[in-house]
């Protein structure tokens, strides 16, 4: 297995390996730099990197991505987290009249975290998952990816695996980009439905009229609801699990009827509940599903526009797997234990057809940059990340063909004829890539 | 804006497009020129207006019924535009609605210059604006209602008809109150969802694309926070460019003084003078003080000094209540002789002081007790220092232990802290006045300490007897068991006096 592969005290080793052979700079710098269209866009973007030894540096900052590859390969961080377009270049924040260096952009982001469902999971709790609780975040990225695209009319989201328990969802659109701090909160509110820490037991309350994003994010609950909840995480398994669902109500208030069996095992379904009191509590069976199944996230990583997140394609120096994108048209196939690490990708880098190397190399030396380009991405698509750079391509084209669609419709003059024949063009050039 | 003159220009009739509506959004700034008279008499109205909305608004639900009754009332004394139309002959007392939304509009941009200046003071304004704004919104006819929005360029596109078929269903279950049928009658409009951010954020909308249904009559919402926003930026602008319009001499002390304005009686003229002993103010610290003029009094009693700002705050609430510059001299020697002060350097020193704020001493000026605002807006205490308004500068914990210790009752303690964490702290002591006297409404809007005293010697029946200074009487303990109206024989007795005594305690 991969995991067991993977030891922290290598990590010294592997890192510049990873930084040398196979982070996608390319792509990463074409993320960030949005097309160019806005000026300075990168270089004002502040990154944030742990080195050895929990050595915290921020306001990091990069003119061009070759200066960005060289200061990660000579700094060799541990973690990468990725800041907010500032108005100045962040590494020069000093130089700057106090009150004017000022956060201006950043993607909307989002962060499910694993641990933040600990009242409701009986297979793990904290750091640990397992395939019975991932499904936990299958949920929680169909109903917010739903939400996003349809409701707030969002179209370039790159959810990325955290790299140990959770997954993170990068909103990239322009007008995402913008978004005031109240903005990100009220969307962030928007999609929180469970409330309430440890002292609420009821953590999930509705009533009438039910919002149409709640009934939405319902029917995603209860496609699933049946095989994680009462098959994966058994919650009617014993009487200490039926317990703590309906201390989720007052108890004097209802009466329930068991099926003839008397082991609990039930399906949710057979369950009947007759309610004593008119107000509330009519929807008791959606609030449970709601509580044990609907996405928590931390309104706080939202709110910010300064806030830092860690970075795609970074490495969880705890399990050493990549932060990698996740395809969502295979979703329900994601299994964050075969997520590669970076031992295993620099295993599969150290198998090398070795004759094919040495012609390279001396091609190579001609062109430093491009040689480091060249030899990078036949290096990464001979691993296992190969299809994760994929997904992150095939995100970022879609960003670009966007971008040229926005231009185009500026300039309104154009005939439909020339507009086709610069699409033709414009495909052809992006698959040159 | 331009002042050169004190003459009063006619309007031309192009200013009518101006105001053919009662409401505006104070995008433009009047562009005429006005008399410094009637600057300041705007200014000052709408300040009483917008003290009103704050006041009117802790005491009543928004928007309820009594809410919007007590404002029409305020609106109507203070002459500001009402809902009526511009050409309508119903006039108030002489002044025409066009004069009205001429008041309405140049009121508001005087106010502007006083209250740009630190955040404190723009968020108050614009919070005050704000409430102003809704509830003007509020009362317009849906007519009127639309109107305004095409006026003002708040071009939101209407849902179409079979757009809202297909979606009826959803746009029921989003909004309250809303069913098949008032969804086919009432428009709904389609808002870019970050400008309706207080109905995403509670999800009482149906959000589709990015954009939010809002049905008509919550558009004021949105309306709100175009407004919010607008005039947040506007202040911005204008703190920037205050120092030109501060260095007209005519007009900063006017704006200065209307930034920490009390606009009512300063208590300058001492009617009741000589009617207070000063054996009573023990007494009376107790029953009709305020609680920071309460807490000045004590520490001075126990301390035998107050610092500078102490003595001012204190000294000239005294001299609000009655005292004579004899008494004061007399009383403040007294008490910091007991201290670390002997009589000489008292009267090398001290006495100057109090001269001068009896206004017999260098420039003279017969100083006016502080206003509530002043003493919670300017100099803070700090260590040391007892001045101050407690409900402001107290911390919490502390504030409730003393409000024990004056026997205030825990829900009554309660009540006072929600209004001090909402920041309502003339409200709070308020609350305080008609916990301590025990009344379920002051039936006044408290806005100076020694409008407190006032009220309460008022409420008490007017119990003080008038002594002599050489007739002591053994009140001179502080008793704060004694809050409530005074005993039987006395009340009777004041009551005879009281006739008299009224007089001298109503305000003008």
């Amino acid at each position: 297995m991969s995991t067991s592969d993977y030891d922290p005290a290598c990590l010294p080793d592997l890192l510049p390996l990873y930084y040398r052979r196979l982070f996608p700079f390319s792509q990463y710098y074409r993320w960030l730099s949005y097309g160019g269209v806005s000026k300075n866009y990168f270089q004002n973007r502040e990154f944030s990197f742990t080195l050895k030894d929990d050595i915290y540096v921020r306001y990091q900052s990069f003119t061009t991505q070759n200066e960005l590859e060289k200061e990660m390969q000579k700094m060799v961080p541990y973690k990468i987290d990725i800041g907010a377009v500032y108005s100045h270049r962040p590494s020069q924040h000093n130089a700057v009249k106090s009150g004017t260096f000022q956060a201006l952009e950043k993607e909307l982001v989002f962060d499910i975290d694993m641990t933040d469902y600990d009242d409701v999971r009986r297979c793990c709790s904290a750091a640990d998952i397992c395939s019975k609780c991932w499904t936990l975040m299958t949920i929680a990225i169909r109903i917010l990816d739903r939400a996003l695209r349809e409701d707030f009319g969002f179209h370039h989201l790159l959810w990325v695996y955290s790299g140990r328990r959770g997954v993170h969802c990068w909103v990239c659109d322009d007008a995402a980009r913008k978004l005031s701090v109240a903005a990100r909160s009220a969307v962030a509110e928007y999609l929180s439905l469970v409330k309430g820490g440890e002292e609420t037991v009821r953590k999930v309350v509705l009533s009438d009229p039910i919002h149409p994003f709640i009934n939405h994010s319902l029917s995603v609950v209860e496609r699933y609801f049946q095989q994680y909840a009462i098959v994966d995480q058994d919650i009617l398994g014993s009487k200490e699990s039926v317990d703590k669902v309906l201390a989720v109500f007052p108890v004097d208030r209802y009466f329930f009827k068991e099926g003839s069996s008397v082991s609990y095992d039930l399906h949710f379904s057979c369950v009947s509940v007759k309610s004593n009191s008119k107000k509330g509590g009519q929807y008791f069976d959606k609030e449970i599903m709601l509580q044990y199944c609907y996405p928590r996230l931390d309104v706080n990583v939202s709110k910010g526009v300064n806030h830092l997140l860690k970075s795609p394609f970074s490495v969880h120096p705890k399990t050493g797997r990549i932060s990698v994108p996740i395809d969502l048209k295979e979703l329900d196939t994601f299994d964050p234990f075969e997520v590669p690490t970076i031992s295993l990708i620099c295993e599969e880098l150290e198998k090398p057809r070795a004759e094919e190397a040495e012609e390279d190399d001396m091609k190579d030396k001609e062109n430093e940059q491009e040689a480091g380009e060249r030899r990078r991405i036949r290096d990464y698509k001979r691993t296992s990340l190969a299809k994760y750079v994929k997904v992150f391509d095939r995100f970022l084209e879609a960003m670009a063909r966007s971008r040229k669609g926005e231009m185009l419709k500026k300039s309104g003059e154009i005939e439909k004829d020339s507009v086709f024949h610069i699409h033709l063009i414009l495909a052809f050039t992006l698959q040159m890539d | 804006m331009q002042f050169p003159g004190r003459r009063k220009k006619v309007i031309g009739s192009s200013q009518n497009d101006l105001y053919d509506h009662c409401l505006q959004f104070y995008g433009q700034p009047p562009l005429e020129n006005i008399s410094l008279t009637e600057f300041e008499t705007f200014a000052v109205e709408r300040l009483k207006l917008l003290k009103s909305v704050e006041n009117i608004g802790v005491s009543y639900v928004k928007n309820s019924e009594q809410y919007v009754k007590k404002l029409d009332a305020e609106f109507s004394s203070l002459n500001f535009p009402l809902r009526t139309e511009l050409g309508d002959r119903r006039v108030q007392g002489g002044t025409s609605e066009y004069e009205k939304r001429r008041k309405d509009h140049i009121s508001h941009f005087i106010l502007r210059l006083a209250y740009c200046q630190t955040e404190d003071l723009r968020r108050w304004f614009i919070q005050q604006e704000m409430d102003l704004f809704r509830y003007r919104f509020g009362e317009l006819t849906s007519k009127h209602k639309t109107d305004f929005l095409h006026k003002n360029n708040l071009k939101y596109e209407t849902v179409s008809a079979e757009e809202k078929k297909s979606l009826k269903d959803k746009l029921i279950t989003s909004s309250y109150g809303l069913s098949g049928i008032t969804v086919e009658e009432y428009d709904f409009y389609k808002v870019p969802f970050q400008d309706a951010l207080d109905l995403v954020r509670t999800r009482k909308v149906y959000l589709l694309a990015g954009n939010a249904y809002i049905p008509h009559h919550e558009i004021v919402t949105i309306v709100l926070n175009d407004f919010r926003t607008r005039l947040s930026k506007a202040l911005a602008m204008t703190a920037r460019s205050l120092p030109a319009v501060q260095s007209d001499e005519r007009l900063q002390p006017l704006l200065s003084h209307l930034s920490h304005a009390y606009v009512g009686q300063d208590y300058s003229i001492q009617k009741n003078m000589g009617k207070i002993s000063l054996e009573q103010i023990d007494a009376l610290s107790g029953k009709s003080f305020p609680l920071c003029m309460r807490h000045l009094h004590k520490a001075l009693r126990e301390n035998h000094h107050l610092r500078h700002g102490g003595r001012m705050q204190y000294g000239l609430f005294l001299k609000g209540i009655g005292l004579t510059l004899d008494q004061a001299l007399q009383f403040w020697r007294s008490e910091f002789v007991k201290g670390k002060v002997d009589a000489d350097k008292f009267d090398k020193a001290y006495a100057y002081s109090v001269r001068h704020m009896f206004g017999k001493e260098g420039k003279r000026t017969d100083y006016t007790p502080y206003s509530c605002m002043k003493v919670i807006l300017s100099n803070p205490p700090s260590q040391g220092d007892y001045h101050g308004c407690p409900f402001r500068h107290s911390d919490p914990e502390l504030l409730k232990q003393k409000l024990q210790n004056y026997k205030v009752s825990p829900s009554g303690i309660n009540q006072i802290l929600e209004l001090v964490k909402g920041m309502h702290y003339q409200l709070a002591c308020q609350k305080y006045f008609e916990l301590t006297h025990n009344v379920e409404d002051a039936g006044f809007s408290l806005n100076h300490p020694n409008q407190y005293f006032t009220e309460s010697q008022k409420l008490l029946g007017g119990g003080l007897e008038i002594k002599k200074e050489v007739d002591m009487s053994q009140r001179s303990q502080e008793n704060p068991a004694n809050m409530t109206r005074p005993s039987q024989a006395n009340s009777k007795q004041a009551h005879e006096e009281m006739g008299d005594l009224d007089s001298f305690f109503q305000d003008e």
